[in-house]
């Protein structure tokens, strides 16, 4: 049996180590875009502030981008050290995107950002431009790849498990590539890092312009993120709508949790805006719903019903009782496989191998898997209410804060009154910090709303982890989150002086 | 297009590829940092060296990210396996690695020395470390890794992190570490002059004599150990499991193919060769020619290493029948189809590209051109 331990020990490095991983990354994608933006004015323009622009902001861009790679670098490896198995049973399709963004984006990102530093001198304006264009693009195609590896754990399409190899292979690449919940994620999430960039740039200009310093420069950088950061939260939020309608389609499991929606309602069901959730009486303490909503939102329609968490989980339990079947059919093939009797039970009850794993939580021959057994792990079969409901209601609150400021700083760019409004550049400066909230928070929603799962209806989390001891866990939790925090602080410490040194960095003799 | 077998060769071959390129590439920033501390004897000998790589490091480094990538993509049994039986020694490399992109982007942005020299050591180690983990690594390979696979395919590894660092693989760790640092070395004596280049050719000629005495002890040691043999496997062609077949152990094994097809032979002496051109002309002002020669090298000693092992990718020491082979632990023929194709369209324009901006960057890095660009470079 495995260890509990070991699979929540190493659920809690892979969370901190992607956490910290998803600190630097929305900042790169954003930010590499709004230097491009600038750059091109300077090349059209050829006003040189456009040039200190891009330099400025590049080299806040660069001191985020190192932590970016380096917590980066773990990602690329902890599958194969920490999910074993999980590499073993997927590996065939989760690991093709992974190596196609090392050869196709990371290769052009990491290139190209060494042009962006150090060629401004040896390349033309034009050229110069196209080096950072392309390490924009590099940066955005690895999300694109990350997310087809990412959407297809939450929807794994264009695969099959074969019995001889006991695994997941691919079966349709073009599946793999053009699944609708990774095109979802990938455009929320890179949406999202336009945010993040955009209230970056446009938070530390505030303070510029608060203070009177650097002012003709704040101006200009003011105005470039409210423009790009009000096309992204727009984005963000119409595609995270986009992306909830396919987290209808795949994972209603997700759905229903996020929503607190423990019966199947008459269609179109509500939205509960506020709700405390009751594990125990599988029932919400209170809860504050405005009618139809949801439904409209999910389906696309007012008719199509929406499952409630109750219905999941009983339709849960009848999938883990045909799995039971399918699992041992596949042992009895293992051991012989001419057993035409074991082939056809296998061939009947496939499609719910994965359910008919989840017993093994508990027992490791699933022949002896109770009707306690079999409901406990129907139960475990949607994750836990509260902290999803929760936190998915912290990133859209922080969403909508967002776009209200976006609106208004855009607005009063346009009519270029913002220089004057101090109560408007105290709120960009301190909102900061929301964007980096709000995508921590998006982050748990999908990982976490996803379990018992790491592939959704194939693989179970508990079956995914390696069989490593509980000290060596414990040693490379504290290694990983002890190591990132002393460099994390390294970086605020070098972002803080950097940013408060201003533009006047670039010509000073002297730091 | 290919066959499976034919597509199963091909991975063995592009894994290799990438290994190579990781060596030649990220190999020679990675000696650069090695010698660091070493050569520069004051801070703007420091810059200059860092300068010298300062615009590549980060590129050579995906050679390294993407071979963890394919090996994952075309070897899932062989990443899922090593990766998590090798644990510590895996995450020592990575925690090394840690200090590389912040060691180059943060060191020279603040002027204290305390804060300078710390990250030249964290440079140091984000270099070193890794370049002796992986020979260590691959003398462990040569020795057979302590793991068993049940019939789900769940690996359990029995040995331990220590076990790891015995004499034989520690040698290969020598050899990895001077092949990295000779690279590193005649890179260096390329894009630097003065007194540094004088020193950075005397520390080519030791890296050199150092590898060329560890590659042929290990070689002797190599012969004389037990190697892995395949008694039986069924088709190649077929779609196989690790579980599948017979596998012995034999007193210069690790020899077979070699003794097999003895035009192999020309691999380890290329290696020879290599290291013995660098010696001659490193001193000469052939600085490029050096560097070739150290890269050949490079591509001569990696390849002696996996012809050896060929077919094995990850013998069991304890368990020598789950050994994972270049023909059972790949992934299907799909996988390997669609990979093969990315592999041929990417990696060239890959090798463009970076062609590309070594000739923009191209040119001696001197002291004045530091004091010049104080502000804009590492």
């Amino acid at each position: 049996m495995i260890n509990e331990t070991v699979v929540d020990l190493s659920r809690l490095q892979f969370a901190a180590t992607a956490l910290y991983h998803f600190l630097f990354v929305p900042l790169t994608l954003g930010l590499s875009w709004l230097l491009v933006i600038m750059e091109a004015a300077y090349v059209m323009s050829g006003k040189e502030i456009y040039k200190d622009m891009t330099r400025f902001w590049g080299k806040l861009y660069g001191i985020n981008f190192a932590l970016g790679v380096t917590t980066g670098i773990t990602m690329e490896f902890q599958f194969g050290t920490n999910w074993a198995y999980y590499s073993h049973y997927v590996g065939d399709i989760f690991g093709a995107p992974l190596a196609i963004e090392g050869l196709m984006a990371f290769f052009l990102e990491s290139t190209m950002v060494g042009l962006f530093f150090f060629g401004w001198n040896r390349l033309s304006k034009a050229g110069h431009l196209t080096v950072t264009t392309l390490m924009a693009l590099g940066t955005n195609l690895s999300a694109v790849l990350i997310l087809i590896a990412n959407g297809w754990m939450q929807d794994p399409v264009g695969s099959a498990f074969n019995p001889v190899t006991m695994r997941m292979e691919l079966t349709d690449f073009a599946a793999l590539v053009f699944n609708p919940v990774a095109q979802s994620k990938f455009v929320h999430t890179v949406s999202a890092g336009y945010v993040t960039g955009s209230l970056f740039v446009l938070g530390i200009s505030s303070w510029y312009l608060l203070k009177g310093q650097h002012v003709e420069f704040a101006r200009r950088s003011f105005r470039i993120a409210a423009a790009f950061g009000l096309a992204g939260t727009a984005s963000v939020i119409v595609l995270g709508d986009e992306s909830g309608y396919s987290v209808g389609e795949a994972q209603r499991s997700k759905l229903a949790a996020i929503e607190a929606m423990w019966e199947t309602e008459p269609a179109p069901a509500g939205f509960n805006l506020i709700a405390i959730p009751n594990e125990a009486r599988q029932a919400n303490d209170f809860e504050l719903r405005i009618p139809y909503v949801l439904g409209l939102i999910a389906t696309r329609s007012t008719t199509e019903v929406v499952p409630g968490i109750k219905e999941i989980r009983e339709n849960n339990r009848q999938r883990i009782e045909s799995g039971i079947q399918a699992v041992i059919a596949l042992e009895g093939m293992r051991k012989n496989p001419q057993d035409e009797a074991a082939r056809a039970a296998f061939k009947a009850h496939e499609k719910d191998l994965g359910y008919g794993l989840l017993v093994k939580k508990y027992v490791q021959d699933p022949r002896q898997a109770t009707p306690e057994i079999i409901h406990k792990a129907a139960m475990d079969s949607v994750p836990r209410i509260a902290p999803l409901f929760w936190s998915f209601r912290v990133m859209v609150g922080l969403g909508m804060a967002m776009l209200a400021l976006m609106v208004v700083a855009f607005w009063h760019s346009v009519k270029g009154t913002f220089q004057n409004k101090p109560w408007l550049l105290k709120w960009a400066l301190y909102s900061i910090p929301m964007p980096w909230v709000a995508i921590e928070a998006g982050w748990f929603v999908a990982e976490y709303g996803r379990q018992p799962w790491t592939v959704f209806g194939v693989l179970p989390t508990h079956l995914s982890a390696s069989s490593l001891s509980v000290e060596s866990l414990w040693g490379s939790i504290a290694g990983f989150v002890g190591f990132y925090s002393l460099l994390l602080v390294a970086e605020m410490y070098l972002m803080f002086k950097y940013a408060r040194l201003g533009p006047s960095v670039l010509h000073a003799k002297t730091a | 297009m290919f066959d499976y077998a034919t597509l199963k060769l091909i991975w063995w071959l592009l894994v290799g590829v990438l290994l190579i390129g990781f060596a030649i590439m990220d190999g020679h920033d990675m000696g650069v940092g090695t010698l660091l501390p070493f050569l520069g004897k004051d801070d703007t000998d420091r810059r200059v060296m860092i300068n010298s790589v300062a615009p590549h490091w980060d590129g050579n480094q995906v050679w390294f990210i993407t071979a963890g990538g394919a090996v994952f993509a075309a070897w899932p049994l062989v990443y899922a396996t090593a990766f998590s039986g090798l644990y510590w020694a895996l995450l020592l490399v990575l925690f090394a690695l840690f200090f590389r992109p912040v060691g180059f982007e943060y060191r020279s942005k603040l002027p204290n020395p305390a804060w300078r020299k710390g990250w030249d050591w964290g440079l140091f180690a984000g270099s070193a470390v890794p370049a002796l983990v992986f020979g260590v690594a691959f003398g462990n390979l040569f020795q057979g890794v302590p793991f068993d696979l049940d019939d789900s395919m769940r690996s359990t590894y029995s040995g331990s992190f220590w076990a790891l660092l015995n004499p034989f693989a520690l040698l290969c760790g020598v050899v990895s570490l001077s092949l990295l640092t000779l690279q590193g070395a005649t890179f260096l004596s390329h894009r630097v002059e003065g007194p540094l280049q004088r020193r950075t050719i005397l520390a080519a000629r030791v890296c050199g004599v150092v590898l060329l005495v560890s590659f042929s002890l290990a070689g002797m040691w190599v012969a004389r150990m037990e190697g892995y043999v395949l008694e039986s496997i069924p088709d190649v062609r077929g779609v196989l499991t690790p579980l599948m077949k017979e596998v012995g152990r034999a007193p210069g094994g690790w020899f077979a193919n070699f003794n097999n097809f003895p035009q192999l032979w020309i691999i380890p002496v290329l290696a020879y060769a290599g290291v013995g051109v660098v010696l001659a002309s490193i001193g000469s002002g052939w600085t490029l020619l050096s560097f070739v020669a150290s890269s050949v090298a490079c591509v001569s000693v990696i390849l002696t290493a996996g012809v050896a092992l060929f077919p094995f990718v990850l013998p069991s020491s304890t368990h020598p029948d789950v050994s994972l082979t270049a023909w059972d632990a790949t992934s299907s023929q799909l996988t390997l189809t669609v990979m093969l194709w990315v592999a041929l369209i990417f990696t060239p324009i890959v090798v463009a590209y970076t062609s590309w901006a070594y000739r923009v960057m191209a040119g001696k890095i001197t002291r004045d051109y530091i004091a010049a660009n104080d502000k804009q470079l590492y």
